[in-house]
């Protein structure tokens, strides 16, 4: 391999090589790096205090908390559904099995602002429900529920997508043995079944609360925007930003960044411990 | 559905077999479970169809109910009124070369994680997938300050007469943003299944680098290129988080499809709303027929 005659074939000589890198370094650079070190910058423009104090405020902290809350719900939720859906999918045989996978993920196909408004058509004022939730002072449009219900549309399909292929692979010789032996449907899960797909759960779980945690557009839709009541971080980054207050808005994101960067720190550690976890489902 | 399927097996059998078949079984659930002694298919199937029904196919319904509710003269006229038509030629434009540009640099990149090895691998890894992980609209605000006059790249961009924000080029800026990953996912995985004894045999016989590369390698990821450009495009058609803040947002310029929608929803004109937010899903699940239809396409050849 010393000189570069004996290259192999398929290797690309060194100057395409550096060509590729470089532009492809160039491009992630502009593209991916610069927003993340300009969220830095702009929060610390006026130092380190300036943006701690923007954090650490009532309606800064009601933000946080109700970002909190709203993934404790949903994330939860879509990890319970996507357990069922894949067990009930990948375990056992029936017609249609597709079309379902394909309505699973509907969900991504929608824009979040659909997404949103479909709840305002069902339970606002003019909707489904309108007059039977205002009878029974019921708030779920502008009010908590409806951001956790938008935020559970939007990661919907979430761990589903990543557990029905991982456990479509691994078939069912393992759980058929385990129920041949006297093993109950929970014990099978519990003890064969879970172990299998941990990891890949987790994978899931990690992108699910990443969006959760982010979601703007659907719940930018049904929030109403009152600020330390129903304001969740990204929401809070959009009226500090109009509000021209740039440090308080970056301040915000920063924080929002770093729950970026832990996503994908944990994400990269996942796939080196369990190699293959990824690129089942795609996303 | 999977319940026609046992129904037409029962029709099947002859007068004489059903006489002397043994009475019905107390269960009916081996019915169900074709092929698999797993227990657990009624209840998981039953949660499945109606947090699916509940969270997901009802109220997308609605939107359709709701636009329903107007004349079709009604639907039509909102749905192709000159504002409409001009947010979603924006949409649909900026996503499109969002997607194209996507699509040249995702492949470079899947090319250079696949096949080369280089320092800070890892961290070009899982930074590919940072606008999967960052909410949009901390990279909205992020790309807006980056390309508006002053910011870090818009000043330089400004004496070439070139207006990125507030402005299409913004939107598709912000849309390139969202693509990437998309594009990079799912050929990557194409491209390290590819037999490299293809290329090597390309070679033996005489074909050069780039001959290969163009006329073995790119043709086998053609379906995935498609299947990424396509999510790509379908995710920045009704993407909205990361475009408001550096779009402009001005009616018939700079003003996307999603934008249209709040609108319309904030002077309670909720029909009109429903009605873009239909034609914006129509063309969503064309798309995904079209990624399932290249998807089965794909499968022919493995």
């Amino acid at each position: 391999m010393a000189a570069a005659s004996h290259r192999r074939a398929t290797e690309d000589p060194l100057w395409a090589k550096v060509l590729v890198i470089g532009t492809v370094m160039a491009f992630l650079a502009l593209v991916l790096i610069l927003p993340l070190a300009a969220v830095f910058a702009e929060a610390l423009r006026k130092g380190l205090d300036a943006a701690l104090l923007a954090i650490n405020n009532a309606d800064a902290l009601a933000a946080v908390k109700l970002t909190l809350i709203t993934a404790a719900i949903a994330v939860p939720f879509n990890a319970a559904f996507g357990l069922c859906a894949s067990w009930a999918i990948a375990k056992h045989d029936f017609k249609g099995k597709p079309l379902l996978i394909t309505l699973i993920d509907l969900p991504f196909s929608v824009s979040p602002v659909v997404a949103g408004l479909i709840y305002v058509l069902i339970f606002g004022l003019q909707g489904w429900f309108g007059d039977y939730l205002v009878d029974n002072d019921i708030k779920i449009i502008f009010a908590v529920p409806g951001i956790v219900l938008a935020t559970v549309f939007v990661t919907f399909p979430f761990v589903a997508r990543e557990l029905i292929p991982l456990m479509q692979e691994q078939g069912t010789a393992e759980e058929e043995a385990a129920v041949s032996m006297g093993a109950s449907g929970l014990t099978t899960f519990w003890r064969v079944t879970a172990p299998n797909v941990r990891w890949g759960l987790m994978y899931g779980v990690l992108l699910c609360n990443a969006r959760a945690m982010g979601e703007f557009g659907a719940v930018s839709v049904v929030s109403g925007h009152i600020r330390g009541l129903t304001n969740t971080m990204p929401l809070h980054v959009e009226i500090l930003y109009n509000e021209y207050d740039f440090v308080g808005a970056f301040a915000v994101a920063a924080l929002l960044c770093l729950l970026a960067v832990v996503t994908l720190v944990l994400k990269t550690a996942l796939e080196i411990v369990q190699p293959g976890v990824r690129g089942r489902g795609g996303h | 559905m999977w319940r026609a399927r046992t129904l037409d097996d029962d029709q099947t059998m002859t007068a004489e077999t059903a006489a002397r078949r043994p009475p019905a079984p107390p269960s009916k659930r081996t019915l169900f479970r074709r092929r698999s002694a797993i227990p657990g298919f009624g209840l998981t199937m039953g949660v499945t169809l109606t947090v699916l029904s509940l969270i997901v196919l009802i109220p997308l319904s609605a939107v359709v109910l709701k636009a329903a509710q107007q004349s079709p003269a009604e639907f039509w006229a909102v749905a192709t009124s000159q504002r409409s038509l001009a947010a979603y030629r924006l949409s649909f434009g900026a996503a499109f070369v969002a997607a194209v540009i996507n699509g040249v640099f995702g492949v470079l990149t899947a090319w250079a994680l696949v096949r080369y090895d280089f320092p800070g691998k890892t961290l070009v890894n899982a930074l590919v997938d940072l606008p999967f992980a960052l909410p949009t609209a901390v990279a909205g605000i992020a790309l807006a300050t980056l390309y508006a006059p002053t910011g870090w790249v818009g000043q330089f961009l400004t004496p070439l007469g070139i207006k990125a924000a507030y402005n299409p080029v913004g939107v598709t800026i912000a849309l390139i943003f969202i693509g990437l990953p998309f594009v990079v996912r799912t050929i990557e995985p194409v491209l390290r299944d590819a037999a490299e004894d293809v290329e090597e045999a390309a070679a033996s016989l005489g074909a050069n680098r780039i001959d290969t590369i163009l006329r073995i390698v790119l043709p086998a990821l053609a379906p995935a290129w498609l299947t990424g450009f396509a999510m790509a495009f379908a995710r920045g058609v009704g993407e909205y988080g990361s475009v408001i803040f550096i779009a402009g947002n001005m009616p018939y310029k700079s003003e996307i499809a999603p934008l249209l929608i709040i609108i319309q929803l904030e002077q309670f004109e909720y029909a009109r709303a429903a009605t873009i937010a239909v034609v914006m899903l129509t063309v969503s699940f064309t798309m995904l027929l079209v990624i399932n239809a290249i998807q089965a396409w794909a499968r022919r050849f493995d």
